[in-house]
């Protein structure tokens, strides 16, 4: 059995007690939103693997294109609620309009790569991750400033309780009973992924991520290459802002900004991409899947009251997560080496 | 008018703040090609020394601007056992790409140990803390209308200028800052005339530290309050105007501080203080796009 077909049975595996309707409270509870959340972050790293891993530069405004996918998720399915599509989230549509929701957040996610790759990708190297930095935190901030999103508009107060119950957040129950929804969504972009890195577009980008100049030489048309793979890139981590719209239920921006010190942020979705060795799609999926399940853990840890000092660090669950990335980058395996 | 004279003097006076924190991250850059992202967590450090020394001070009688000092070895302190626990093995280990992981991390543990510590969730303000500094103002009289001008935002420009000038003679003019501009250059070639990079990088770490300490102490001056997070958007803001200045080069620094400093204060007053982020980084990637190496940095073509 190949790995591939390993990892399909596991998410077949994984998403049939939900399809089946098994109660099983253990696993409802404490395993699937571990599931939801390393799917997304899953998507996320990998699409960022793209560019960071095969075209070799850095970017760090990534969580920004998965704010406007979350956003645009959550604003059109709500929008097709208020149009009367469908009335309860057990209906056979509501499964359609949560994936046609995905869609949208890819597209849009998708062209704003696209609009952005177009002057941004003249730069290279740390400027270019400067200047990604700087879209990211612009993506944000406008954000904020849109009157029905809002710095706090779809997590507090009415917005909040309709994005909830009508629009895409998934109560309990439906996150265990759409497990299969995460699974296949990312399962399927990992093989768009699979399919772009080993098409021309993919050759490409490889060539032009191993040397520049000699890919140049050789005939390939550098910029166009590069702001196609931003833009597919950006498109996939849209999709993965859309399911964290379905996962989370509410939405602030804060979690998307840079220095905000989330699990979301551009620069853990960096590290993922590190920690897994660029550019390997197994590794970088079982890095994120790790780096998260450990999050969940610390937090854990955190909830439950432990006896004397370790008991308080443990409230600071960032704390013991900066220090288990700060042992694991002097781990990091050396595959490639970045920026030459 | 007087609107104007205002927020052209709170610009200068954020943008000197900002432009020493910049001379860190330029020092670091151009020395190790490392963006110390845990460099706006030295001010944050810096912050609460000054909360805790001030009042001691004031009590022993000692002139208030010693704080300052105290403030500085702390940021230097910190600075140091970062670089040597944390960018040191890093950099050994795994390159540019484990030592920015590094940096994100130990500014994440930085933050969430000063909580830890002090176990702060809001704002501390020490009212202390503006008595580093003569408190009066001067004014201004223009056309009917008067603007006021603290002396902190006098002694802010002046301390910034000074301090800018002493670090471009010692980078231009002294052995350490030759062997500065020696390992920036080649790495290799350093080592082979006998100076240690190590040392090279320690001492950018130190000089950018104390920096750091110094524009805390400018910055608490005028702002008194003080949250563990503080330091990140500052660090944000003067990153940004290092690389509008041209990345690794001193007078890039402040001219970029400068800039930035006035465009985030002509936003605040005359756009929307919501929006000064975004014409701050729309700043930075309209400087980027037409000059990608930063307003002061020279364009190098691209060897094969």
């Amino acid at each position: 059995m190949t790995i591939k077909r390993g990892f399909c049975l596991v998410l077949i595996l994984l998403a049939c007690p939900g399809i089946l309707g098994i109660e099983m409270p253990w696993y409802q509870g404490r395993i699937v939103p571990i599931i939801w959340q390393c799917c997304y972050l899953t998507l996320a790293s990998t699409s960022l693997n793209m560019i960071v891993g095969h075209m070799g530069q850095l970017s760090l405004g990534h969580s920004g294109f998965m704010a406007i996918g979350a956003y645009t998720a959550a604003l059109f399915s709500l929008w097709v609620w208020r149009t009367g599509v469908f009335l309860n989230k057990d209906q056979l549509v509501y499964v359609f309009v949560v994936f046609l929701s995905l869609i949208m957040a890819g597209a849009l996610a998708g062209s704003v790569g696209l609009l952005i790759g177009i002057p941004a990708l003249r730069l290279k190297g740390d400027y270019l991750a400067i200047i990604t930095l700087g879209f990211g935190m612009i993506i944000v901030n406008l954000i904020n400033n849109i009157p029905f999103a809002g710095m706090e508009g779809l997590s507090l107060g009415s917005a909040s309780s309709s994005l909830y119950r009508t629009g895409l957040g998934f109560t309990n129950y439906h996150l265990y009973k759409r497990l299969w929804i995460p699974l296949l969504v990312t399962g399927g972009c990992i093989w768009l992924m699979e399919r772009c890195i080993g098409s021309a577009l993919g050759r490409n980008i490889r060539a032009i991520g191993d040397d520049q100049i000699g890919a140049e030489a050789s005939g390939v048309d550098v910029s166009k290459n590069k702001i196609l793979l931003f833009g597919f890139s950006s498109a996939m981590a849209g999709v993965a802002g859309g399911l964290y719209a379905c996962f989370m239920s509410s939405l602030s921006t804060s979690t998307f900004a840079f220095s905000s010190g989330s699990i979301m942020s551009s620069t853990f979705l960096v590290a993922m991409c590190v920690m897994g060795g660029l550019g390997s799609m197994k590794g970088i999926i079982m890095a994120t899947c790790s780096m998260c399940v450990l999050n969940y853990l610390i937090g854990q840890l955190g909830l439950n009251s432990m006896p004397g000092v370790m008991g308080i660090v443990f409230s600071y669950p960032m704390l013991v997560y900066g220090v288990a990335l700060m042992a694991m980058v002097l781990w990091i395996p050396r595959r490639k080496k970045w920026g030459k | 008018m007087a609107t104007f004279i205002q927020t052209l003097v709170t610009g200068l006076q954020m943008g000197s703040i900002y432009a020493l924190i910049a001379l860190g991250y330029t020092m670091v850059y151009g020395v190790v090609r490392l963006i110390n992202f845990a460099h706006g967590d030295l001010i944050m450090a810096g912050g609460y020394t000054l909360l805790f020394v001030m009042p001691m001070i004031l009590q022993v009688g000692m002139p208030p601007w010693i704080g300052i000092f105290f403030a500085m070895v702390v940021a230097v302190v910190i600075g140091a056992i970062t670089e040597i626990f944390a960018y040191r093995p890093a950099r050994k280990r795994g390159g540019t790409m484990a030592s920015l992981i590094m940096a994100v991390s130990v500014s994440m543990v930085l933050q969430n140990l000063a909580q830890y510590l002090l176990r702060v969730t809001r704002t501390l303000y020490g009212a202390t803390v503006k008595e580093i500094f003569p408190v009066g103002v001067i004014i201004i009289r223009t056309g009917g209308q008067q603007v006021s001008v603290r002396w902190a935002t006098i002694i802010t420009l002046l301390v910034s200028g000074v301090v800018a000038l002493l670090l471009q003679i010692l980078v231009n003019k002294t052995h350490a800052g030759r062997a500065m501009r020696a390992v920036a250059e080649d790495r290799d070639a350093a080592m082979l005339m006998g100076i240690s990079p190590d040392r090279i990088v320690m001492l950018a770490m130190c000089l950018g530290s104390a920096l750091a300490g110094i524009a805390a102490g400018l910055w608490f001056s005028i702002y008194p309050g003080t949250t563990p997070m503080v330091g990140a958007n500052m660090g944000l803001f003067a990153f940004v105007s290092a690389v509008v200045g041209g990345i690794g080069s001193i007078p890039g620094a402040m001219v970029g501080g400068l800039v930035i400093g006035q465009i985030y204060s002509f936003s605040v007053s005359y756009v929307s203080s919501r929006l000064s982020d975004t014409m701050v980084f729309l700043m930075l990637i309209c400087i980027l796009l037409v000059k990608p190496k930063g307003l002061l940095g020279v364009n190098m073509r691209e060897k094969v």
